[in-house]
């Protein structure tokens, strides 16, 4: 069933609305929210939104409890191709829990936290940006460890990032329902604008096989295809900036092994036809971010890797 | 900086005077704060003048940076315009990090060990401003040495999450006795929207005994009236549609005065009428015309 958790009028002739779907059957009472859209320039979390429910409802029978789908908590971001919310150059995901009495984007965010609250867990899907790509990974704060890893290890992802408690940050969704008691998980894959149609299935497969550790699903799960992540914790990811500006250019794949002193990717001069930097891993790791843009200034980010010993 | 496919990226400072590091000033971060640029040619002008004719007091020293982001302005985008990110929201900034923290921090490093620091900044609202200075209340807030600018207002407001990111803040907390001006529009560059600015700050070159400069006491002052966010009245548009000002910054409005309408945009008739809730003077009014409903349109300092 199509609902509308919020809506309010545009100036000329339209209105604003924030919708959810929701599918319920048997008698469980166990409820699990899917939230994407945040960012405009966010898309993995479309076709997820609709695999789950296409998979769902082939096998209605198998459900018990309730699964919402919020696709698009930035409605007007998706359709103009806008990261924040267009009409107020803002972050969505820097406004939470919103104010029911602000303005109309923090209405939104407060109507957005109202109905999710009480859900036995919130998944908030993210794809990056359009600079970054990104290997399914959940991301949790250091706080919500102990509630939230066990959850996240059932979810196909191939890596799992627990934060340092200085990294909340205090007005995204995530630390909103958090703090109030509703458990909520981060997962980001892909990259901006893009769909990638096997991480998105996998993901699904991931949020079906996390339903029937909760109880809410009853039908097959394929386990082979169930990966176990990578737990990284305590301060052991690494990052690499742009040491020059000029051209990314990288034919290195994430979800790769990578050694010290492996090259990257090259910074190189369209005009000269010269290499400025050769990039190299700054330690032994997993490699589970790794620069889609090519464009890059100094200091730009390139790469992330989890070190390992 | 070196960029892929453009000039390099620099960022200019012009000092006066000689000796303790005691003012600094920053003008645009964004690239449409050509009115904040425009401000500090102005003033790099006359303390270029002023120090010719011996004017700045021995033993202090200005620097003036009027623009830390003119890529932006190049191209005109606001943000940095690969990737869209604020040097504002970058303070106090990281040399390793991402570009605007880079950036940032190249700024800081420059300017944190000042005595006073004044940043021509801009609002995330859009609009007028009645002139005032802006301290966050930090606990480091210097509202004497603030009224020194001879500004009609001084405005403490207590920091939003977002503050803790900005360069006013990290200042205050570095410890310099740092403000935000706002007396103006983005992109006006006319005499009249940069002499307000330009006039107070010369004053408070004068009143902190940077420059003995007779002309610059002469200028005509306010007796400064010190504001928090109890002071002032924000009024939401009560409904979505075509804003219709009545009134400007500055303007006194007695309580139930029509100060704007909101117009239905296919038919032209009232859909709101919007009356002041106070007796008091406009503060800031929105500076575009449409409006979202429940979005910030007036605010309105009452008269106690």
């Amino acid at each position: 069933m199509i609902k509308t958790i919020f809506e309010t009028d545009l100036p000329v002739d339209e209105q604003f609305s924030i919708k959810k779907n929701t599918i319920t059957n048997g008698s469980g009472k166990k409820r699990i929210c899917i939230v994407t859209g945040t960012h405009g320039d966010e898309l993995e979390g479309q076709f997820i939104c609709f695999q789950l429910q296409k998979e769902i409802l082939e096998e209605i029978d198998m459900l018990d409890g309730t699964v919402e789908v919020y696709p698009a908590l930035n409605p007007m971001g998706i359709d103009s191709i806008t990261r924040g919310i267009p009409n107020f150059d803002l972050d969505m995901n820097r406004i939470f829990p919103g104010n029911p009495e602000g303005t109309v984007a923090e209405q939104t965010a407060a109507a957005i936290v109202a109905d999710l609250s009480g859900a036995d867990l919130v998944i908030d899907i993210h794809s990056s940006n359009i600079f970054l790509r990104e290997v399914p990974q959940a991301r949790i704060n250091v706080m919500t460890a102990e509630t939230l890893v066990p959850y996240a290890r059932h979810m196909n992802v191939n890596f799992i990032w627990v934060h340092d408690a200085a990294t909340v940050l205090e007005a995204t969704l995530a630390h909103s329902l958090n703090s109030r008691g509703t458990p909520t998980i981060v997962v980001e894959l892909g990259v901006g604008m893009r769909i990638n149609h096997y991480y998105g299935k996998n993901m699904v497969l991931g949020i079906k096989n996390l339903m029937k550790e909760m109880g809410m699903w009853k039908g097959q799960v394929d386990s082979s295809r169930i990966v176990e992540p990578i737990v990284s914790q305590g301060d052991s990811v690494s990052f690499v900036n742009a040491p020059a500006s000029g051209i990314f250019s990288t034919e290195t794949h994430n979800e790769s092994i990578v050694e010290e002193g492996d090259s990257l990717g090259q910074i190189i001069d369209p005009l000269s036809g010269a290499v400025i930097e050769d990039v190299k891993a700054p330690c032994r790791g997993y490699l589970f971010t790794i620069r889609a843009y090519p464009v890059c200034y100094e200091g730009s980010l390139l790469a992330r890797i989890h070190r390992l010993v | 900086m070196e960029s892929p496919y453009r000039d390099t990226f620099r960022i200019w400072g012009y000092r006066f005077g000689i000796g303790e590091k005691t003012l600094a000033i920053v003008g645009a971060m964004r690239g449409d704060e050509v009115h904040q640029q425009f401000v500090c040619a102005q003033l790099v002008s006359k303390l270029e003048s002023m120090e010719r004719d011996g004017m700045i007091a021995p033993g202090q020293e200005i620097l003036v940076i009027p623009s830390a982001n003119p890529f932006s302005m190049n191209v005109e985008k606001r943000f940095w315009a690969l990737d869209g990110t604020d040097i504002n929201r970058m303070f106090p900034g990281y040399d390793l990090g991402e570009t605007t923290q880079r950036i940032a921090s190249g700024v800081f490093e420059a300017i944190k060990d000042y005595k006073y620091g004044i940043q021509l900044a801009s609002s995330y609202q859009t609009g007028e401003f009645m002139p005032h200075v802006r301290l966050l209340k930090t606990g480091f807030e210097d509202v004497e040495t603030a009224k020194l600018f001879g500004l009609p207002y001084v405005y403490v407001r207590a920091p939003k999450p977002f503050d803790t990111t900005t360069l006013n803040y990290n200042w205050q907390i570095w410890d310099t006795k740092a403000c935000s001006i706002y007396a103006g529009k983005n992109n006006d560059v006319s005499p009249e929207a940069c002499q307000v600015p330009v006039n107070a700050i010369m004053r408070f070159i004068v009143n902190v005994g940077i420059a003995d400069f007779a002309s610059g006491a002469n200028r005509p002052s306010f007796n400064t009236i010190v504001l928090d966010d109890q002071d002032l009245v924000t009024i939401n548009s009560p409904a979505a549609g075509i804003f219709q000002n009545l009134c400007s910054p500055g303007h006194e409005v007695s309580k139930g005065e029509i100060i704007a309408r909101i117009i239905d945009p296919y038919d032209g008739s009232v859909r709101s009428e919007i009356a002041s809730p106070c007796d008091g003077v406009v503060f800031h009014l929105l500076g575009k015309p449409l409006t979202l409903l429940h979005t910030p349109i007036f605010m309105i300092r009452k008269y106690q």
